[in-house]
């Protein structure tokens, strides 16, 4: 919807690129004030960023600023501070568009989270383009949320799923992968990093593959965005869904990115406010990218949030940061591999922090409370991908998972946890 | 971890390791199964009854040591009880781990007070009390499967 405002608005110049200084992890972790706090009287270890990751000063900061100084409502006023929010959100857009390497902001859709946008698709594309007799390809490692909108679209259909399979290191056959297509592929969807086994798929190969069958591609990147760089474009997808509080940003906002040529074929997700161009009682319009997906008031703070942590994160040394990660990752397969009967369950070639384990038959429940008496936050459960569990043929696992602010000592008080846990099992 | 002693005490990593009346009743007069969707704990109650004693309990499922043990030494308190009195042990339990103005202790409790300590570990508390939701379920003869979240 372009409406006389936009032609008003002074795009703010984007922020000068400054080299960033060489990754210092202690400088890092001043940045996020909740890492200096006392869990059970003891100095926080926080090793569930595969769950939520925390919020750097500069995000907190932006949320207060813009409820201080800037709140409105966006798109709809002639007011001064409609104005600011309205650019402020759009800004955020811009800013999501470059950070992936999209090819405009209208391809940039504001969405709840991964959840959302995965579930956005299923309902427009989905709905329109996959009948009775059609099939769509994921994976044995997708999150329950790129399972279950494809599941409950397959039985409204009469549409089938097919299942890339993994290996026990939790890598995908990609042998596999090419025998599945048929006349009836519709879609792949896939996981770009696993939550449970931190595999990193090969998602350029795989969509290569389907597009030699002429099939378009789908990927969960919510675990992917906190870890490395991702290039939309390089990656040659047609959607790429990510949550903002896996990489450093609030909750309650995430990002369907569409290439344009499908988004502005699909049909509208919800109706109301925003999305629409005219409407009277005999005909409605729908409003233009990104407009038609963005029904109701949307969150505008959440979407500020994002944009400042993509702001944080391009004002650090991000490769650093990763290669840190690389590192700190080695270690913690090296330490744990000290660990009597513990089993790591995800050992791909190409994987990034996230390190599920099981310890003799202990269960991850009690594992977590006994070192959450440690200051130790880890995940126990079955992590929303019951397939993997099923796999490794375990009901739960215990989950830590890195960010570029954990440190060695983080993991040191994960084993010493361990020993614990150990030694009160007997 | 004094603390951790007292959660993981003795009688309970016993009854974890050892679960009393871990098998399937075949044939049953009752039978319920609960979930925690959360962690993905299950367990199934097995009852045999006699007028309104219950004769027999066996239970089956998988979850943490807290869910296993209070199954385990749940059946044990119930095995030969009414259904009347197994209703009191049902509110009982619920009221020592979630009321903080209870005051019932191992006179009432037996062994069940075993999981006093588990009050102060509130993301636990589903745990222990799983497997008596399911009895409830089996005693009410409710048929499709409980979940510890509505
Ligand atoms: C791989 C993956 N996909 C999807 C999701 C769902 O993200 P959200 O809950 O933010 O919608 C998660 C989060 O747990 C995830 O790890």
């Amino acid at each position: 919807m372009s409406s006389p405002l936009d032609i008003l608005t002074l795009q703010p110049p984007e922020p000068a690129a400054r080299p960033a200084p060489p990754f210092d992890v202690r400088r890092i972790r001043a940045d996020f004030p909740i890492l200096g706090q006392q869990v059970q009287g003891q100095p926080l270890v926080y090793l569930d960023n595969g769950a939520t990751a925390q919020k750097p000063r500069a995000v907190i900061d932006a949320l207060s600023h813009y409820y201080t100084d800037q709140n409105a409502n966006v798109h709809r006023g002639v007011h001064h501070l409609s104005q600011i929010a309205t650019d402020a959100y759009e800004a955020a857009r811009r800013k999501v568009a470059t950070f992936i390497n999209a090819a405009s902001d209208r391809e940039i859709i504001f969405v709840r989270g991964t959840t959302e946008g995965i579930n956005l698709i299923a309902q427009t594309f989905g709905r329109e383009q996959i009948g009775e007799g059609d099939e769509i390809i994921i994976t044995e490692m997708e999150h329950h949320s790129n399972i279950v909108p494809w599941w409950m679209l397959c039985r409204e259909k009469g549409a089938k799923l097919r299942v890339i399979p993994m290996n026990d290191r939790g890598e995908l056959c990609l042998d596999t992968y090419q025998t599945l297509f048929t006349s009836r592929t519709k879609l792949v969807s896939i996981i770009h990093i696993s939550n449970v086994l931190g595999t990193v798929n090969p998602v350029r190969e795989i969509v290569q593959i389907a597009h030699a069958h002429g099939v378009p591609v789908h990927i969960d990147g919510a675990q992917a965005v906190p870890h490395q760089r991702v290039d939309v474009r390089a990656l040659g997808c047609e959607f790429y869904t990510f949550s903002g509080h896996k990489m450093f940003a609030p909750t309650g906002i995430g990002v369907l990115y569409g290439s344009e040529t499908y988004l502005d074929t699909m049909p509208p997700y919800q109706g109301g406010g925003s999305m629409i161009q005219s409407v009277d009682f005999d005909n409605i319009t729908y409003g233009n990218l990104p407009n038609k997906f963005e029904a109701g008031t949307p969150n505008i703070a959440g979407s500020i949030g994002l944009g400042a942590a993509i702001d944080y994160l391009n004002s650090i040394d991000f490769d650093g940061a990763a290669k840190y990660e690389a590192n700190l990752l080695e270690y913690a397969h090296d330490v744990l591999r000290g660990v009597p009967d513990l089993k790591m369950l995800g050992t791909a070639e190409c994987k990034v922090g996230v390190l599920s384990f099981t310890l003799s038959d202990i269960h991850p429940h009690d594992v977590g409370t006994i070192l959450d008496q440690a200051g130790v936050a880890v995940r126990a459960g079955h992590h929303c991908a019951q397939p993997v569990m099923k796999h490794y043929d375990i009901p739960a696992a215990t989950r830590a998972s890195l960010s570029f602010y954990n440190t060695r000592e983080d993991i040191d008080a994960l084993v010493s946890g361990l020993h614990t846990v150990r030694k009160i099992f007997g | 971890m004094s603390d951790l002693r007292e959660l993981y005490q003795q009688l309970i990593l016993d009854h974890n390791k050892n679960p009393r009346n871990f098998r399937v009743l075949d044939p049953a007069d009752r039978f319920a199964e609960g979930y925690n969707p959360l962690c993905g704990d299950k367990v199934e109650v097995y009852l045999q009854l006699h007028g309104d004693r219950i004769k027999d309990i066996g239970f089956q499922g998988s979850g943490c040591a807290i869910s296993k043990a209070s199954a385990s030494l749940m059946t044990e308190t119930i095995k030969g009880k009414t259904l009347g009195e197994s209703e009191t042990y049902f509110k009982d339990f619920q009221a020592m781990l979630t009321d903080p103005s209870s005051n019932l202790g191992l006179d009432q409790m037996g062994k069940l007070f075993a999981f006093f300590g588990v009050r102060d570990y509130p993301t636990r508390i589903k745990c222990a009390t799983l497997s008596w939701h399911a009895l409830r379920a089996a005693m009410d003869d409710v048929q499709t499967p409980i979940t510890t979240e509505r």
